[in-house]
């Protein structure tokens, strides 16, 4: 399997050009960071109710961190808690597993799964995972720093 | 000394031609990783270990084994005749006056702290200044953080340039009448700079200050002689000149080494013990609590005599080389920049390339075989200083040649391609 798969045209987009890169005031706010890689990242969520208004982050970090939370700003963003929570939960459970077991049916057809392809390179899954750790905390109401060590 | 004085006559392509033989003589180079052959560009990291390495330290374990400096066994007898005979290569390869001199440890790392733990809390009370650069490894500044945490020394950090040179009279600025320590690098891990330590240890000394020298990317590159290079304390590693991990050296004067209140207690450190009082063991043993890593040591002896035989000299002249030709074929790329460019280098190239971040770099290579390192290098503030959130880094060592150079500029064109 080439390299290729992973730096595919999808992934490349969302790291050149993320969706909802802004710092966003009376957002959560939860910094992140990747103590190994130097990344960095602060997401902000906005919850009105039930329902995530927005998701947005700011941060530096390789195409695949930023590729993986802009996917998900783009994912999350106007769900409902819940259907957010089950999908950050499959997502990081996905980055968890190794390279062959089956991506959930709920990922399957959604840009993140192109993402799966990090697990052929251990070292870099934190990079991928960052962002949804992140956004677990935020669902948790919990504003602390988040490090993937 | 006739050998070297023969080869410095030869011309660049005699000693290119010789050298690149040596490349057959360590086994990890011959490999395939992820379907390519091995291009090890990071031995800034660690560095590859030589065939005679690997058997000096099979023989030892195979045949020699026993404790050291206890037994009246002959296996024992083998034993210390190898760690004592490892000393005295050391000794040797450094320049240095007396084996009482050479402390065995387990790398850089542990020798500064062992300084710092010692000569430092002994010495230096609040107040005291102890200046390091901006470009030190954190092994050579988070020791000193920790004494100011401990002792209320102030850490004062001499600048860097933009460039990533170390400029002489900017460290020397930096000495006060409260300075006690110059602890500096004699090469950047991270950039290759090579500093000015001819300039600034005379001026340290005139002052009085104690100079502790972090020789860890000294040592796989050019020649030590600390018999004049003017320092108090000098250290390194096995593991980055072609010796095994888990042994290292601390070189300090016998005067200040024969001051300094022992470190870690424990066997072989002791001359007497009772529960009265216990007494000490002379150097170099004050210092070495506990069996050692005799075979690390043996090990290290090995990789000297690999490095002698192969003249250091001609080390430092064909890195500079292979140096050259890397450098020359960075700046032919319109989209890498290299971080680190002082007049002075070693054999590192620390790059960045446009609009692609180190680590995705590091990976795509990696798929062509291609081992660099990436991130911030141990040496976070001088990427902070720099405002680079890390480099992608080519470490070259004896064993490489122009190839893998060639390789690396032709895994760029396909980092390139991807991203664009």
């Amino acid at each position: 399997m080439s390299v290729a798969a992973l730096y595919r045209e999808q992934v490349l987009k969302h790291a050149r050009d993320p969706i909802h890169f802004r710092r966003v005031e009376h957002a959560q706010h939860v910094p992140g960071n990747n103590p190994l890689c130097g990344d960095k990242l602060d997401l902000y969520v906005t919850i009105d109710g039930d329902t995530i208004t927005d998701v947005s982050f700011h941060g530096v970090g390789c195409a695949i961190s930023m590729a993986s939370a802009s996917m998900m700003s783009e994912l999350l963003s106007g769900l409902d808690t819940a259907t957010a929570g089950t999908l950050v939960d499959e997502v990081n459970a996905m980055l968890a597993e190794s390279v062959d077991s089956v991506v959930s049916v709920n990922l399957q057809d959604l840009p993140i799964a192109a993402l799966g392809e990090v697990r052929r390179y251990p070292s870099r899954v934190k990079c991928a995972t960052l962002a949804w750790h992140a956004m677990a905390a935020a669902l948790r109401g919990d504003s602390d720093p988040v490090s993937t060590e | 000394m006739n050998a070297a004085s023969v080869d410095n006559v030869i011309s660049d392509d005699a000693l290119e031609a010789r050298m690149r033989a040596l490349r057959d003589d360590f086994p990890a180079l011959h490999q395939e990783v992820n379907g390519q052959p091995l291009v090890f560009l990071d031995s800034a990291a660690s560095s590859q270990r030589s065939n005679a390495v690997i058997e000096a330290m099979r023989h030892y374990e195979s045949h020699d084994h026993a404790n050291v400096h206890r037994g009246v066994h002959t296996l024992s007898h083998r034993a210390t005749d190898a760690y004592e005979g490892a000393r005295e290569r050391v000794r040797q390869f450094m320049n240095a006056g007396s084996v009482r001199e050479i402390i065995f440890t387990r790398g850089t790392t542990e020798a500064i702290n062992l300084v710092a733990q010692t000569w430092g809390v002994s010495n230096l009370k609040a107040g005291d200044e102890v200046v390091v650069t901006h470009l030190e490894h954190h092994a050579n500044i988070v020791p000193w953080q920790m004494l100011a945490d401990r002792i209320g020394i102030k850490l004062v950090v001499a600048p860097v340039e933009e460039n990533g040179d170390v400029i002489a009279e900017r460290v020397i600025e930096c000495f006060t009448d409260r300075t006690r320590l110059l602890a500096i690098a004699s090469v950047s891990n991270a950039l290759g700079t090579i500093l000015p330590l001819e300039t600034v240890i005379p001026a340290a000394k005139e002052r009085g200050i104690t100079v502790l020298v972090d020789g860890a990317q000294h040592a796989p590159h050019a020649p030590i002689d600390v018999a004049n290079l003017g320092a108090d304390f000098f250290v390194f590693s096995g593991h980055k000149m072609t010796g095994p991990t888990g042994i290292g050296v601390l070189w300090g004067r016998e005067a200040l080494l024969e001051a300094m209140p022992p470190w870690q207690g424990g066997g072989d450190m002791i001359e007497t013990v009772s529960f009265e009082g216990t007494t000490y063991n002379a150097l170099p043993y004050k210092f070495e609590a506990g069996t050692p890593y005799i075979a690390g040591a043996v090990g290290l002896a090995a990789a000297i005599d690999y490095l002698e035989g192969v003249g250091m000299d001609n080390v430092q002249r064909y890195e500079r080389i292979l140096l050259d030709y890397l450098t020359e074929q960075m700046l032919a790329q319109d989209d890498i920049r290299i971080i680190g460019t002082a007049p002075k280098k070693a054999s590192v190239v620390s790059f960045l390339m446009d609009d692609v971040h180190p680590h995705d770099l590091g990976t795509i290579v990696d798929q062509r075989g291609i081992a660099v390192r990436t991130g911030h290098h141990c040496a976070m503030p001088v990427m902070s200083l720099l405002e680079v959130p890390g480099t992608a880094r080519a470490s070259l060592a004896l064993y490489n040649w122009r190839e893998d150079i060639d390789a690396l500029i032709d895994a760029l064109a396909t980092v390139r391609n991807l991203f664009r």
